[in-house]
């Protein structure tokens, strides 16, 4: 007989799966989708709505579509004159596809296409070596993407030079018009927005005054009149008979709007370094423009990240509002072509604004995770 | 010795480069500036004055007496004809901006709110709803947004023959939204006599509740009274007086619709199109504010025995209300200023009007000093209006 009279336990018991509540989807539904009464009929009730939404919109945006067509015939249904059964409704993307050149470029000269084109393509390997963290050549980098670059560029694009054929900026349009003014503007806006800052945070009091002035006067007022101004008040200021191109009057407008938001961001950045900062690059014997670049700038600046690509998405986001003086970007060539009368139907309207609205939120989508991702590279764990 | 040798020394350098003296060199700089704008402004006015007499261009602000001769489509608080002045265009154009901003503003605050905390629920669901709202429209411009509405939606609507009857005998066509318009007949005045004493009574009644509440810890049921008083002083002005308010109702005719108000695809689309738009910002901020508020302090509150109903009201909210309310200025001013963004639907708005003032009499300068003051007006007034109100939210502390 054994002789163990043990009445505890010498093996452990298996582990046992928890119940069919605290587990798997069940669970995470219990607690995502019905923690409370309340949760439950608010969660019912966004299902109702996806369910009585999406299919639609699913409907229309893809199964019924038009994808390719010759012109309107194919987006209107027999009652509005067009081949389509009645009742029928589907996004047009023929219209998109049958306009896309003309999207991309505006009326710029079919047979120089390549020149824009060559542009896009230079842009984008500089700028993707520019934004890996990883690739090397920073600095060189930087300085060819920053200022040799839009020398080519504008050699390229305005042409006139070297046997290109001159290309007038009245006929660029569609995407080229909305990614140049943001490239400029973009550009001239940081260190615009950099000095404006300095100013204001100056000790002089003439300069902040000045500053001052400029920074809250633009940001009082809405884009549309700075672009009415100048579009209309920039040539009466210069002397009679210097005409100004267009296309560089928007330029202005937008980079002057764009700067004084910058400078801003960059002030909030400036009075959030501790004074010890600039009491420790005094007493290291640093002059102003040493202790500004080496010890204040590079640590504002990090800071304010995030706000330096709102205004630039902003600034992006803006840039349609050329479409008011009149220019033809991105937005303003797609609702130029609606009054075409080769593809005026219902859906046309419709159908290309969704598409514009798609490129704007492709990039101001990218550049916004683009600040997500240096943001949490470059904190050095001061943040609280 | 030595640091006796050394003084003089130093104090004579000093006299000696007066040009390495940052005050000295900040004056010198500071002068230079004043120099080279001051010859810009006169460059500029110069300029001007030649290019307006090259072009025969009066200039002053006299031609604002004169008749305006061009129609505006919407104005729905004073009469205005092609032959008022220009003065009353462009206040017809400052109380559309007005109209717009106010009305767009409350309404992008609520959604706001909504889409702000329905992006820290406890529920899947609604939170990636929210989260897909707000990446949507903030990444678009919002003249995208206005034209979606305008030339999208609101100018495709069936004709006035066909149009969608919406419930409450409102209309929806391509002209507009129609629904019936109240007509006050006598006495209705008592019943908005009954509305302000309502809430001058909450008012009063609030007061003395808290006073009673802090003296003797009885609280009272501040908000069903409000309820009662706001609601029931009208109806009960309108039972005596025997219901003096009827509606004019908007009835389909053979081609239009007669009778009722209208609000136009114009204003409907501006007015919807701020309002997600700028939803979408408030909402972020709204997020950011009661993230921004400790978890201690809910923790506490629970400890203390509140739930999250009173917790949130009491203890997490108007600590949030402090983060929130600066940027949360700053987005009602970008609503205001992109309601100029009407001039591209031709909605009469202060831009929209002043451009065609502009376009017809070439007064450049003098409009866009109008656009310039009125813009700079509004922005000061809801600035100082949200600073009273962030400081009467503000930490009291001793």
């Amino acid at each position: 007989m054994d002789n163990n009279l043990s009445f505890v336990r010498t093996e452990m018991l298996q582990g046992q799966t928890p119940p069919l509540g605290e587990r798997g989807a069940i669970r995470w539904m219990r607690i995502n989708l019905f923690a409370t009464p309340l949760d439950s009929a608010l969660t019912l009730l966004a299902i109702l709505a996806l369910a009585w939404f999406l299919p639609g919109m699913i409907n229309w945006l893809f199964v019924n579509a038009v994808w390719s067509g010759p012109d309107r015939s194919v987006c209107s249904t027999v009652a509005q004159g067009g081949i389509q059964p009645d009742g029928w409704s589907g996004a047009c993307w023929a219209y998109v596809n049958a306009n896309f050149n003309q999207f991309m470029y505006g009326p710029y000269p079919v047979d120089q296409h390549w020149r824009v084109n060559l542009v896009a393509i230079i842009f984008v390997l500089l700028l993707i070596p520019l934004l890996i963290p990883k690739a090397p050549y920073k600095v060189p980098n930087a300085v060819v993407f920053f200022f040799i670059f839009p020398i080519v560029a504008f050699i390229l694009l305005v042409g006139g030079w070297f046997g290109l054929p001159y290309v007038e900026t009245s006929s660029w349009g569609g995407l080229l018009v909305t990614l140049t003014l943001s490239f400029v503007g973009i550009s001239v806006s940081l260190p615009l927005g950099i000095v404006l800052a300095l100013g204001r945070r100056s000790r002089m009091p003439v300069i902040k005054m000045l500053c001052v002035i400029f920074i809250e006067t633009i940001r009082g007022i809405p884009l549309i009149t700075v672009l009415f101004m100048a579009s209309y008040m920039l040539p009466l200021f210069l002397p009679p008979g210097v005409s100004f191109d267009r296309f560089l009057r928007a330029l202005i407008g937008v980079a002057l709007f764009a700067s004084a938001y910058m400078a801003e961001v960059v002030r909030g950045g400036l009075q959030a370094i501790p004074k010890g900062q600039y009491e420790g690059a005094d007493s290291l014997g640093l002059g102003y423009w040493q202790k500004t670049g080496l010890i204040v700038l590079p640590q504002a600046l990090k800071l304010v990240i995030p706000g330096i690509v709102n205004t630039f998405i902003g600034l992006f986001k803006d840039t349609s509002l050329v479409t008011v003086i009149s220019m033809f970007d991105l937005l303003g060539t797609v609702k130029q072509h609606f009054s075409d009368a080769n593809w005026i139907s219902p859906q046309t309207p419709i159908s290309g604004l969704i598409f514009a609205g798609f490129v704007f939120w492709i990039f101001c989508f990218g550049m916004s995770r683009y600040s997500i991702f240096m943001e949490n590279r470059l904190d050095t764990g001061h943040k609280r | 010795m030595a640091s006796q040798d050394i003084t003089p020394v130093g104090r004579d350098s000093a006299k000696a480069s007066l040009l390495y003296d940052p005050k000295f060199r900040g004056y010198i700089f500071q002068a230079v500036t004043v120099l080279v704008i001051a010859g810009l402004v006169y460059w500029i006015v110069n300029n001007t004055i030649a290019n307006l007499q090259r072009a025969n261009l009066a200039s002053g602000f006299g031609f604002l007496d004169g008749r305006a001769g061009f129609d505006i489509s919407s104005s729905p608080y004073l009469s205005y004809t092609s032959d008022s002045t220009f003065i009353k265009a462009l206040s017809v154009g400052i109380l559309n901006t007005l109209t717009v901003a106010v009305v767009g503003i409350i309404t992008a605050t609520i959604i706001g709110f909504i889409v702000g905390i329905g992006r820290l629920s406890h529920n899947w669901l609604i939170r990636k709803l929210c989260t897909v709202y707000v990446e949507v429209f903030r990444n678009i411009p919002p003249l995208l947004v206005i034209f979606f509405w305008y030339l999208g939606v609101l100018s495709v609507l069936p004709q006035a023959r066909e149009s969608i009857k919406l419930p409450f005998s409102t209309f929806l066509n391509n002209r507009g939204l129609f629904f019936p318009a109240p007509v006050f007949g006598e006495g209705a005045w008592l019943a908005a006599a009954g509305l302000v004493a309502g809430i001058v009574g909450t008012f009063l009644v609030r007061r003395w509740a808290y006073k009673r509440q802090m003296a003797t810890g009885q609280q009272f049921p501040v908000g069903l009274t409000a309820l009662g008083l706001i609601l029931g002083l009208p109806l009960l002005a309108l039972i005596v007086k025997g219901f003096p308010i009827s509606f004019d109702y908007p009835v389909l005719g053979a081609f239009n619709l007669r009778g009722g108000t209208l609000i136009g695809p114009e204003f409907m689309s501006l007015y919807l199109a701020l309002s997600f738009y700028t939803a979408s910002f408030i909402a972020e901020i709204v997020r950011a504010g009661i993230r921004g508020v400790g978890k201690g302090q809910s923790e506490a509150s629970h400890a203390l025995g509140l739930r999250a109903g009173p917790t949130t009201r009491l203890v997490v909210v108007p600590q949030a209300m402090r983060i929130i309310i600066p940027p949360l200025t700053s987005q009602y001013l970008n609503l205001t200023k992109n309601s100029s963004l009407a001039v591209a639907i031709g909605y009469p708005d202060l831009v929209a009007v002043g451009g065609t003032i502009l376009n017809q009499t070439g007064r450049s300068i003098e409009v866009v000093a109008i656009w310039m003051v009125v813009y700079l007006s509004i922005s000061l007034l809801t600035s100082i209006f949200m600073n009273w109100v962030n400081a009467k939210m503000a930490l009291v502390e001793r």
